[in-house]
């Protein structure tokens, strides 16, 4: 193949037919509100974790929906638990359980495609 | 609303008579019979008045989106080109490149909006040239002014857009260039959101257009990612996206009003087939790119030569044999005379 001192840019367009939702589905199963997010960023504002570490709910909200889960997995031990996300969140969810729900799925669940 | 009332609201006045022709900087070397073809049309076929003048300039577009122009420049140039339209006692301008209009278009807007800032390039273009000018009545690009024909035009056509084998329609892709229909929506037929101008003439001459996902896509020309080499990548991926998004739907051609559009579409198809392996076609030919006087060009029964489309990198060949568009091979590489000229290397992947 020719050189020409560029190269093409991986396409970043998401094929919802082809993403792994097993992760999501498991989640809503369990803890319904999750599906009411807006994505509107206030849990990872007040987040105790993500003050010193790059721990960032808002990105791991769109990671599980695109079925990312190698990247989940290095993220989600970084969360305290402190629960500070839930009082904040306009929604009302229970953003606590989905922490829960995703460290359960990570390890009980049959993730691969 | 209504949607007849509604439809209302995106459609725009277009002029098809008595016109001050404004060229493309680029579109003569790449598709070098497009704007011959436009004025030939308008002028023999259609017998409309449009003043071509030589003293016309660029509008600086390239150099002002690749911050290389100030935009006082700018402005001034393009008003020494309304002081030529006044000058030959014209009101309408017909303008051949997206680049320019939607340039013409944002100066317009700005003098609208900033009076002071006209009276300004006034006094420039007065101290510069001693010129003086009008604001054109109206703008149109000259894709407007063939939507506005496209009837006049089938009625006089010699061929239809109908594979003459199967009987059904050719599928086109239509892509408006951004600089046409994204910046000043309101001057557009059908707007930002379903700009009409070429899937008009498309379903006029008997096409079908289709519509697939990334039909908005920009081509990814955007002056400054293109001028340096490093950046090509960016450029060629936005092309590369709407090829991949729109090959499940089988294009017969692509279809174009923007000069940086047809070329990228055209030539990043050699450059991915040469980088990737990958053509867009099932016979690995790569799918033709037409600009939209090429396209009236050959239903009106034009050579295909004197179209210019040998010089096109997709070559069309098999566009011609579906319509059955005749020609003569033999002339293809030919002057005027006939006599033969050098032939062009082929690329090894990109069949020709």
């Amino acid at each position: 193949m020719k050189k020409f001192g560029f190269t093409t840019a991986q396409s970043r367009s998401i094929d919802y037919d082809k993403v792994n939702t097993k992760l999501i589905k498991y989640i809503i199963e369990n803890e319904s509100s999750f599906s009411t997010c807006i994505s509107c960023g206030a849990c990872t504002a007040t987040c105790s974790a993500g003050n010193i570490t790059h721990f960032n709910i808002r990105r791991l909200n769109i990671q599980i929906r695109l079925g990312k889960y190698e990247t989940i997995k290095q993220e989600i031990d970084k969360c305290m638990l402190c629960g500070k996300c839930m009082l904040v969140c306009p929604r009302g969810i229970n953003t606590r359980n989905v922490i829960m729900l995703i460290k359960k799925g990570l390890t009980t669940l049959d993730l691969s495609d | 609303m209504n949607p007849k009332k509604m439809w209302n609201t995106y459609q725009k006045e277009i002029p098809e008579n008595n016109l001050y022709y404004a060229r493309s900087c680029i579109r003569q070397n790449f598709f070098p019979a497009s704007e011959f073809i436009f004025l030939d049309i308008m002028r023999n076929v259609l017998g409309k008045y449009v003043f071509d003048d030589p003293n016309h300039t660029t509008c600086t577009g390239i150099g002002y989106h690749a911050d290389v122009v100030p935009f006082d420049t700018t402005q001034t140039v393009i008003a020494r080109q309304f002081s030529l339209m006044t000058e030959a006692g014209l009101e309408n301008i017909a303008v051949s490149c997206v680049t320019s209009f939607g340039l013409y278009t944002e100066v317009l807007e700005m003098w609208r909006h900033h009076p002071e800032q006209l009276e300004r390039i006034r006094k420039f273009l007065y101290k510069a040239t001693k010129r003086e000018f009008n604001i054109p009545k109206s703008i149109a690009h000259t894709s407007d002014i063939m939507y506005s024909c496209k009837g006049f035009i089938a009625e006089k056509s010699k061929y239809s857009l109908i594979n003459k084998d199967t009987g059904e329609p050719l599928r086109a892709v239509e892509h408006i260039g951004c600089h046409y229909a994204k910046m000043f929506p309101s001057n557009v037929v059908g707007g930002a959101e379903f700009p009409r101008v070429l899937a008009g003439m498309i379903e006029s001459w008997g096409g079908q257009v289709i519509d697939y996902p990334e039909r908005r896509h920009c081509c990814g020309f955007g002056f400054r990612n293109y001028l340096v080499q490093a950046n090509r990548g960016y450029s060629v991926s936005n092309s590369q996206k709407k090829f991949e998004s729109m090959k499940p739907y089988k294009p017969d051609f692509i279809l174009t009003n923007c000069p940086g559009c047809a070329m990228f579409m055209d030539k990043w198809q050699y450059l991915i087939a040469e980088m990737e392996g990958e053509t867009y076609d099932s016979e690995g030919k790569g799918i033709p790119v037409l600009t939209y006087e090429e396209l009236a060009g050959l239903v009106l029964g034009y050579n295909p030569w004197d179209l210019g489309l040998q010089i096109h990198q997709v070559q069309c060949e098999g566009l011609l044999d579906k319509i059955g568009i005749e020609y003569n091979p033999d002339l293809k590489y030919a002057d005027k005379d006939g006599n033969p000229l050098p032939l062009p290397k082929k690329p090894d992947i990109l069949i020709q």
